[in-house]
């Protein structure tokens, strides 16, 4: 009988061309590899520049001071105090409704009618910013004027489908062991949703409304047509249109004046600033209530 | 034996409260489907007003206004083409470099990161889509637009690419379409690969399992069993990125330098369509150009619901698949 030889080298090496396979799985890993340290490397490089740019401008009066009029010194509270009065206002307008309709997703909608509300919702979410401001800009702003309240009432258009969709999602991670519980003491469904399924799903509502305020925070867009006439100074009327952070760093990164220039730099800054600590402490907060919910 | 009579204390007024509690039940019931009505409304407001807003540029110019290349507020000629290539050149150059971009990210962070390394590198790229737009674009115009002019076009230019009339002529100092362009690339790259990675996460370990213990490579494993699992998926990531590039205004705005022409180099000058209607937000000066500015918004409206629509369309169709098997 004649033996049966095996070259391992034969099949492992010559066979099916191995050396080329393994030359193109080097070749993957390290495109894999470079494409993750690339995205990695832009953010560092944009905040690297933010800070080196925006940090000298820092000041007390920087955060205390109206914009300037004329090149003397001055700092940018109106747009602050402009962008929190009018991120505050959208919260107020979209968060009720947000909950209501992820509640009415989760606790009440058959499956077909909330799988149509979830289309319904990611659509609303791709509409661009500008044509939402835009169509308020053609609802509210022809004939009355701009308006600091129009701008919030953008941002909230853009909020709703953000907090709507996070919500419904943990709503949907609540166990069911939880209503039924509660059900069979007799309480009545409105009552479940309210004490029983909100407080259980509060942290990923807050967590879905923390990061919906980071992204309005920096929308520019539906602020242009609602509010952004508006005198450089510190104003608490929301009636008339008020300076916004948003609006100031892309009038001024526009601006051939490097003193404008340098405020732009610092007051994105200051509003990276804002969204990171959002962003981070939501990332916080999600990891700890989902392990929580799950673990149940 | 002893037999326990119940008695249910609050008989009497039992009736009274439970036609309470059906009320507050069915008032709670109805401000929730108030609330999703509203939702619902509104997006079919939206498409309705800005199409309302139009109407009298649409009346106007025609149809032809799609297809005529002028902006020209003195003579009173408009049209979108301009705009209208802009926005799809830009979208397409960070389609084409932004999709193999994120798949690769995902599959990092999926296949080949050790968990250790892949949480914070994801939370990194996901911190990459919190910078707002408007932030990007400053850097976009002040440090990343100049730097590209000065260095990676000239250097796109040596190459064979050089040859191309696209990536010919001098490249403008204040911002062009191949700038703004790689910026929306930087804006989608997140959207894209967070989508991706959920995919690559959903894939069943068992497939990718069969086919390396079968002797294929990894890269052979992604390619033939983890793609093909989740092509639809990828496709409705990408077009979700496109989308959020066509609707893009400011970041564009900022980096495209805002130039009424068609130029025959994307090194040169243009404007898209989120754009040009952003840079007219002081008002525009005659009733005509503001009419079509705001056909403007409704042609944009129309392609990104479209893009969007789509993707939903194939979301949809793949999850219905996915539980099927």
């Amino acid at each position: 009988m004649s033996e049966l030889t095996i070259d391992p080298y034969d099949i492992t090496v010559k066979s099916n061309g191995l050396r080329r396979r393994r030359i193109v799985e080097k070749v993957f890993g390290v495109l894999a590899i470079s494409s993750a340290v690339l995205a990695c490397g832009i953010l560092v490089v944009v905040l690297g520049t933010l800070v080196v740019k925006g940090f000298s401008s820092l000041s007390l009066d920087f955060f205390t001071k109206a914009r300037p009029l004329y090149g003397e010194q001055g700092g940018i509270a109106d747009a602050l105090i402009g962008s929190a009065l009018i991120v505050g206002m959208a919260m107020l307008i979209a968060i009720p409704i947000s909950v209501l309709v992820a509640i009415y997703m989760s606790e009440y909608a058959g499956p077909r009618v909330a799988r149509a509300l979830k289309i319904v919702l990611d659509v609303l979410n791709g509409v661009p910013a500008i044509v939402v401001g835009i169509f308020v800009f053609g609802i509210l702003v022809v004939g009355h004027g701009q308006s600091a309240v129009y701008g919030a009432f953008a941002l909230a258009i853009l909020m709703l489908p953000m907090v709507a969709r996070a919500t419904q999602e943990i709503l949907e991670i609540v166990p069911r062991s939880l209503r039924d519980a509660s059900f069979a003491l007799g309480v009545t469904k409105w009552r479940t949703t309210w004490s029983i399924v909100l407080p259980a799903a509060i942290g990923g509502i807050l967590t879905g409304v923390v990061i919906a305020v980071a992204r309005v925070a920096g929308e520019t867009a539906p602020l242009l047509f609602t509010t952004s006439i508006a005198a450089n100074q510190v104003s608490l009327d929301v009636h008339g249109a008020l300076p916004t952070l948003p609006v100031l760093i892309f009038v001024n990164s526009e601006s051939p004046d490097p003193g404008e220039q340098s405020a732009a730099w610092a007051a994105a800054l200051v509003l990276i600033a804002f969204v990171l600590v959002m962003n981070i402490l939501a990332k916080l907060f999600a990891g700890r209530k989902r392990r929580q919910l799950e673990g149940s | 034996m002893t037999s326990t009579t119940y008695e249910n204390p609050a008989a009497p007024e039992t009736d009274l409260r439970r036609r309470g509690i059906r009320i507050g039940d069915l008032l709670f019931k109805g401000i929730a489907i108030a609330a999703a009505l509203a939702a619902t409304i509104l997006l079919g407001w939206i498409a309705f007003k800005v199409f309302d807003l139009a109407w009298p540029a649409i009346q106007d110019f025609g149809l032809s206004f799609i297809w005529t290349e002028a902006w020209d507020p003195v003579t009173q000629q408009f049209g979108a083409l301009i705009f209208i290539y802009g926005t799809v050149v830009t979208s397409l150059i960070a389609l084409v470099l932004a999709t193999p971009l994120s798949i690769a990210i995902a599959l990092f962070l999926t296949e080949i990161a050790p968990r250790r390394l892949a949480a914070p590198i994801a939370t990194m790229v996901e911190l990459l889509a919190a910078i707002p737009s408007v932030v990007l674009g400053l850097w976009g115009i002040l440090v990343f637009g100049p730097w590209v002019t000065q260095h990676l076009d000239p250097w796109i230019q040596d190459t064979p690419l050089g040859l191309l009339p696209i990536f010919s002529g001098t490249p403008s100092a204040g911002g062009s379409i191949f700038t703004a362009g790689l910026v929306l690339t930087i804006m989608i790259i997140p959207i894209t690969s967070a989508i991706c990675r959920e995919l690559f996460i959903r894939v069943p370990k068992d497939l990718t399992d069969g086919a390396l213990a079968l002797g294929s490579t990894r890269w052979e494993a992604i390619r033939g069993v983890m793609f093909a699992y989740a092509a639809p998926g990828i496709a409705a990531a990408v077009l979700l990125g496109l989308g959020r590039a066509f609707g893009e205004a400011i970041a564009v705005n900022q980096t495209i330098g805002n130039h009424n022409a068609i130029p025959s180099s994307w090194f040169e000058a243009g404007d898209s369509l989120g754009s040009k209607v952003a840079s007219e937000y002081v008002g525009a000066t005659s009733l005509a150009q503001a009419s079509s500015i705001l056909y403007l918004a409704a042609i944009l409206m129309v392609i990104s619901l479209a893009t969007n629509v789509v993707a939903q369309f194939i979301v949809v169709r793949f999850e219905r698949a996915r539980r099927a098997v």
